[in-house]
């Protein structure tokens, strides 16, 4: 076992954090206040082939592993929790299933754009009543003739109305499974501009509040037959399996957002005096500080473990990484939400002020613990696999 | 068009400075960067490989190490890379540099050489203009914007006041201006394709047309009386005062100090 990255990686974390510094980190504060999409930045992300990086060269992407596309998450992240999911949802959620489940037509069609970061992915799952229970869905889609009839709406979706395609679900019809009807679901790709799909509300949201989360609204919405992903009545496995790699992306998210809240304290601490010195002089701060690097650190080698897995999963379909996606998700998300909080406590009152950004960093790293899977289905993930 | 770039490998002034006993460098213990303006002259070579197809070769002359600036300038973009590193070219001055890359760039078909201005460490901009006099071609130094007519450039030649516009038939240098261009940055599938292709290693025995007493510590006119770190200012002092009070204070400090 080498714990050591290679050094592609640690050229490409140097690109990472070289871009996260100089182009992100300057925008942060104000992507949070204003809460808008950072339309520039991803511009740039796109030149730089950050939209694309474990989409195969063929389909226009950079041919990387996982392990480099979650080290980018994680840069972003340190930097802008908005940011880091933009390029998550973009990548994880609408190229990954695109690239899994589609036909050569259709990777042929949409990933190329989507990898050269032309155009903007999202993923339309959760509903009113179907957020952790995703068979509560409603949204419908009826065959007629060579086109598909979507009706419903979608909320709370990541790239909401800055996307450009959409890997929608809906249910196709009702099907036995073991003596019950259940409701048969499928999976679409829907274009922006399609007649009949509309946005709804924009979420005023508590962190990551640049992230453009919108309500997606489908109203005989027309969508050509052959945009179905993947086969009829198998949108359940497709998401729960786009998930399980979204994960991934959350969990480096979290990471980056723990490891951009320590870095901010560790600085911190040796600058800020009480009683004549500095406060990382004193015994509470730094055993704190020791508590959050050894999270931190456990984290990340959780997440590298998962990305490592999905790797390998790429080449060899028997590997599974749900389990790992899931275990790196849920403790990379309670480490970033425990590190946040104890980096605004040693910050005292100034990490309760905006100017100081362990401040946003704390509201960011709550969704990581409810978005793409709650702490608590991520719990259900690994115990089933335990008991199972 | 075939474009040659020269890159050095300078220590990243972030990272701290340290010396040899002999009062060079010590460039294997320093965190390193692609020297900026030799970065932005690379940045103009592979927009004219965008925009003309050229081809792209960037050499380096340095230690084992300095192989990293060449990776990094192959994921930026770049075609090919050739490293010049040999113990005997070791401690070399501009003279003995220029002569260095003079030697290799012979062995090399080309219709344009970049390089930088000059080095963030060593501060001189004279290795440019010096390898265009060994090759016999000619220099324009102090590129802020670079244009193709033909079989020539046109350059804008940057002054303090002014600029020149300065037309030259090709092959001809150009030594390029940080304030050039905004370098791209490197991709993350640049980086692991540049890690695949192979850089080409280039000793004292490659070198085409150099006398050894033109290389080297040796071939080095320039000998390094003393080197020393830049003394660092201390914290300073903050005070915060009404404005009232506080320029009294500054006044009082300025006269302290015999500055008034």
């Amino acid at each position: 076992m080498d714990f050591t990255l290679s050094k592609e990686h640690e050229m490409a974390r140097t690109l990472f954090k070289e871009f996260a510094e100089k182009e992100v980190k300057p925008l942060a504060i104000e992507v949070d206040e204003t809460e808008e999409f950072p339309r520039a930045t991803v511009e740039k992300m796109a030149k730089a082939g950050f939209m694309g990086i474990p989409i195969p060269k063929e389909y226009g992407g950079q041919g990387c592993d996982v392990l480099t596309y979650a080290m980018c998450v994680e840069e972003l992240a340190k930097v802008c929790g908005t940011t880091a999911v933009i390029v998550s949802a973009h990548t994880s959620l609408c190229c990954d299933p695109i690239l899994t489940y589609g036909t050569e037509e259709q990777k042929q069609k949409y990933l190329p754009d989507l990898a050269s970061g032309k155009k903007i992915g999202a993923f339309g799952l959760t509903e009113p009543g179907a957020g952790t229970d995703a068979q509560g869905q409603q949204t419908k889609a009826v065959l007629e003739g060579d086109e598909w009839v979507l009706n419903g709406s979608k909320i709370f979706i990541t790239n909401g109305k800055e996307a450009d395609v959409y890997v929608i679900f809906a249910i196709t019809g009702m099907i036995e499974k073991r003596g019950r009807m259940t409701k048969e679901i499928s999976a679409f790709i829907v274009e922006k501009g399609t007649p009949g799909f509309s946005f709804g509300t924009k979420e005023k949201k508590m962190g990551i509040r640049g992230s453009s989360t919108y309500e997606l609204i489908f109203t005989d919405c027309r969508i050509p037959k052959e945009n179905m992903l993947g086969q009829q009545g198998k949108g359940f496995g497709i998401a729960m399996h786009t998930l399980d790699g979204g994960r991934i992306g959350i969990a480096a998210q979290a990471l980056g957002i723990g490891e951009g809240a320590l870095e901010r304290t560790i600085a911190y601490v040796q600058e800020r005096k009480q009683f004549g010195r500095a406060i990382g002089a004193f015994q509470n701060t730094q055993f704190q500080l020791a508590d959050m690097a050894t999270k931190a650190q456990a984290a990340q080698y959780m997440v590298y473990k998962a990305a490592c897995t999905k790797d390998q999963y790429t080449k060899d379909h028997k590997t599974s990484y749900n389990v790992e996606a899931a275990m790196a998700k849920l403790y990379a998300a309670e480490m970033a939400m425990e590190v946040t909080t104890k980096a605004v406590q040693l910050h005292g009152g100034y990490g309760y002020t905006r100017e100081y950004e362990v401040e946003r960093m704390m509201r960011d790293a709550k969704i990581t613990e409810i978005y793409e899977g709650t702490s608590e289905v991520q719990r259900m993930v690994i115990s089933a696999n335990l008991l199972k | 068009m075939k474009v040659v770039v020269c890159v050095k490998q300078v220590p990243d002034t972030k990272g701290g400075v340290k010396f040899n006993p002999d009062g060079t460098l010590d460039r294997a213990a320093m965190l390193t960067i692609m020297n900026p303006d030799d970065k932005a002259g690379l940045e103009a070579a592979l927009r004219l490989k965008d925009q003309y197809g050229a081809e792209v070769t960037v050499v380096t002359m340095g230690l084992p190490k300095a192989e990293e600036v060449l990776r990094e300038a192959m994921a930026m973009g770049a075609d090919k890379g050739i490293l010049v590193t040999d113990r005997v070219l070791g401690g070399a001055d501009t003279w003995a540099t220029s002569q260095t890359l003079a030697g290799a760039i012979r062995n090399l078909d080309y219709d344009l050489i970049i390089t930088g201005r000059q080095a963030i460490d060593g501060d001189t901009a004279q290795v440019g203009p010096q390898i265009s006099e060994h090759l016999g071609i000619p220099v324009i130094s102090y590129a802020q914007k670079i244009q193709i007519e033909g079989d020539s450039v046109v350059v804008e030649r940057q002054y303090d006041d002014r600029y020149h516009v300065l037309k030259a038939k090709m092959p001809c240098l150009i030594t390029a201006l940080a304030e050039l261009n905004e370098p791209r940055y490197m991709t993350p599938g640049g980086i692991f394709d540049a890690y695949k292709a192979e850089i080409t290693t280039w000793g004292r025995a490659d070198l085409k047309d150099v006398e050894d007493s033109n290389l080297g510590l040796k071939g080095s006119p320039t000998q390094i009386a003393r080197a020393s770190d830049k003394v660092r200012k201390g914290k300073g002092e903050k005070v915060t005062l009404d404005p009232s009070e506080s320029v009294e204070y500054i006044m009082n400090k300025l006269k302290e100090k015999h500055v008034i």
